[in-house]
C-alpha cells in the first residue's frame, strides 16, 4: 500500500466514524432524556457532521473522481463505509449512549491530539480545529460516566452494564492494521502503541473514579469496520441517512 | 415639483429590485482596505446580532489590489451552521457597496479561538446578555473544573454551569444564583 492510498483510506475512516456517530446522536433529537441533555448531544452531532464534511472534503480532493463531499458521505453503501463498529452500535438506554461517546470521545481526543503535529498540513489543521471541540465531549461524557457509575445502585448497574455491552467494540479502536501502520510510519497519524497506551489509561483512570470494572485486555474483540464488514445496525442507519439523496438523486433544491 | 407621482408608483417594487444592484454611484475602487474593513464591521453575527463578524474574528484578512478583493474567513466550530450564512452576509454588504465579485476564503488554519474576539466585542456580548469567554483558550484543562463565570446581569459571581452546551454549540448554559437569572456563556476554546 502507498503512502497515497493510505491516506485516502484513513480520511475516509475519520470522516465516517464521526458522520455515523453524529447520526445515531440525531436518532435522539426529540426524545433525549432531558432538555440539557438533548442541546448538548444535538450539539457534539453537529460538531461531528463538521468534521466529518472537513474530511471528506479533503478526501474527495484526493480520490479525485468528480464525487464531492455530499456524495462520499450519502452515495456509498455499507461495505464502503470504513467506520468504528462503536460508532453504529444503538443508542439503547443512557448508560450506553454515554459510554459508546465515553470510549469513543477518549480515542478521538488522543487521536486528533497526535494529528495536529501531522507531516500532512491540511490533516493537522483539520484535527486542530476538531481537538477543540473534542476535548469538550471527553469532559463531558467522562462526568456522566463517573456520575451514572458512582451513583445509585441502579445506575451503577446499568452503567456497568454499559460497559460490558460495548467493551467488544473497544479492541477495533487501538488495534492498528496496515493503513495505521503506513500513516504512522510516514508521520502522517498517531503512532499506534502511544495512542492505545493513552486510550487505556485514561479509559482506566476514569473507569476506576466511576466505581466501574473494564473488560479484559485479551477479551475477544469485534473488528472489521475499518475494513467495511460492519455489524447489521449500519445498513439500517444508511437507510435513513441516505434516502432522500437516493431517491432524487442531485438535487439541489429540497 | 419634479413629477410626484412617478416616484411614489416605483417605490416599493423598485426598491427591492434596485437594492439587490450595485448602486449607480457606487465607486469600490476609491475604498481602502480599512474601508473595507469598516464596512465588514456592519456585518452582524446571525445569531449573536449584538456584535460583527470582525469583532468574534470570523474575519482574518481583506486582500484588496484595487481591482481584486477577497475576504478570508474562519468558521467558529467545524460545524457551525450559521457559516455559509455568513459569508453570504458579508458577499451581500460588499457587492452593495459596489465590488461585484468579492471571493469568501474559508481558511481553517490557525483555528478560530476566542482570544480573537475584541475587547469591546465583549463586553457588547455581555451587554446582550452573553457571559464573554473568561481567560485564555491557551490555559484550559482537560478536565478541570470549570471556570467562575460571572452573571452579565447582575455581575455575581455566584454563578452555576447548567449544561455544558446552550442554544448553539459555541454556548454554555448558566444560572445566576443571585439574580436567579438564566444566561448564555460563550465557551472558551
Amino acid at each position: 500500500m502507498t503512502q497515497a492510498e493510505a491516506l485516502k483510506e484513513y480520511l475516509l475512516r475519520l470522516a465516517d466514524s464521526d458522520m455515523i456517530l453524529g447520526q445515531r446522536l440525531c436518532e435522539l433529537c426529540g426524545k433525549a432524556p432531558a432538555l440539557e441533555e438533548e442541546m448538548a448531544l444535538m450539539n457534539v452531532a453537529l460538531d461531528l457532521v463538521g468534521q466529518a464534511r472537513n474530511w471528506y472534503e479533503y478526501a474527495a480532493e484526493l480520490i479525485d473522481d468528480g464525487r464531492d463531499a455530499d456524495k462520499l458521505a450519502f452515495r456509498r453503501d455499507a461495505h464502503d463505509y470504513r467506520n468504528l463498529l462503536l460508532t453504529e452500535q444503538p443508542n439503547e438506554d443512557y448508560a450506553v449512549t454515554m459510554g459508546r461517546q465515553f470510549f469513543f470521545d477518549v480515542w478521538h481526543y488522543f487521536t486528533l491530539k497526535s494529528l495536529t503535529e501531522s507531516s500532512d498540513e491540511r490533516v493537522a489543521g483539520i484535527a486542530a480545529k476538531a481537538l477543540k471541540e473534542a476535548t469538550y465531549h471527553l469532559r463531558r461524557s467522562s462526568e456522566w460516566v463517573k456520575r451514572l457509575g458512582d451513583g445509585t445502585e441502579e445506575s451503577h448497574r446499568r452503567m456497568q452494564e454499559a460497559v460490558d455491552i460495548l467493551w467488544r467494540f473497544t479492541g477495533e479502536l487501538i488495534t492498528p492494521d496496515d493503513t495505521d501502520r503506513v500513516m504512522a510510519e510516514a508521520g502522517v497519524g498517531p503512532d499506534p502503541d502511544q495512542l492505545a497506551k493513552d486510550w487505556r489509561g485514561m479509559v482506566n483512570e476514569v473507569l476506576t473514579q466511576a466505581t466501574l470494572t473494564p473488560g479484559a485486555e485479551d477479551a475477544w474483540m469485534y473488528m472489521g469496520g475499518k475494513h467495511g464488514e460492519h455489524t447489521e445496525h449500519l445498513g439500517f442507519i444508511l437507510a435513513e441517512m441516505q434516502f432522500l439523496q437516493r431517491a432524487y438523486p442531485d438535487a439541489t433544491t429540497w | 415639483m419634479p413629477q410626484h407621482g412617478d416616484s411614489d408608483s416605483r417605490s416599493a417594487v423598485d426598491i427591492l429590485i434596485a437594492s439587490d444592484r450595485v448602486p449607480a454611484n457606487a465607486r469600490p475602487d476609491l475604498l481602502t482596505e480599512d474601508d473595507i474593513w469598516a464596512l465588514l464591521e456592519e456585518v452582524k453575527d446571525p445569531e449573536v446580532p449584538a456584535v460583527s463578524v470582525v469583532e468574534l474574528g470570523i474575519v482574518r484578512a481583506v486582500h484588496w489590489d484595487g481591482k481584486e478583493l477577497s475576504i478570508d474567513v474562519t468558521p467558529t466550530y467545524s460545524g457551525c451552521p450559521a457559516t455559509e450564512l455568513i459569508e453570504e452576509l458579508i458577499a451581500e454588504a460588499l457587492r452593495a457597496a459596489g465590488f461585484r465579485h468579492p471571493k469568501i476564503k474559508q481558511v481553517l488554519t490557525p483555528a478560530w479561538t476566542t482570544d480573537w474576539i475584541t475587547d469591546e466585542g465583549k463586553e457588547k456580548l455581555r451587554a446582550f446578555g452573553i457571559a464573554p469567554p473568561e481567560g485564555s483558550s491557551s490555559k484550559m484543562s482537560l478536565l478541570g473544573e470549570p471556570e467562575i463565570i460571572a452573571c452579565p446581569h447582575c455581575g455575581s459571581k455566584d454563578t452555576e454551569r447548567v449544561s455544558e452546551f446552550g442554544s448553539t454549540a459555541c454556548k454554555a448554559l448558566y444560572r445566576c444564583k443571585e439574580c436567579l437569572e438564566p444566561f448564555d456563556y460563550f465557551k472558551c476554546i
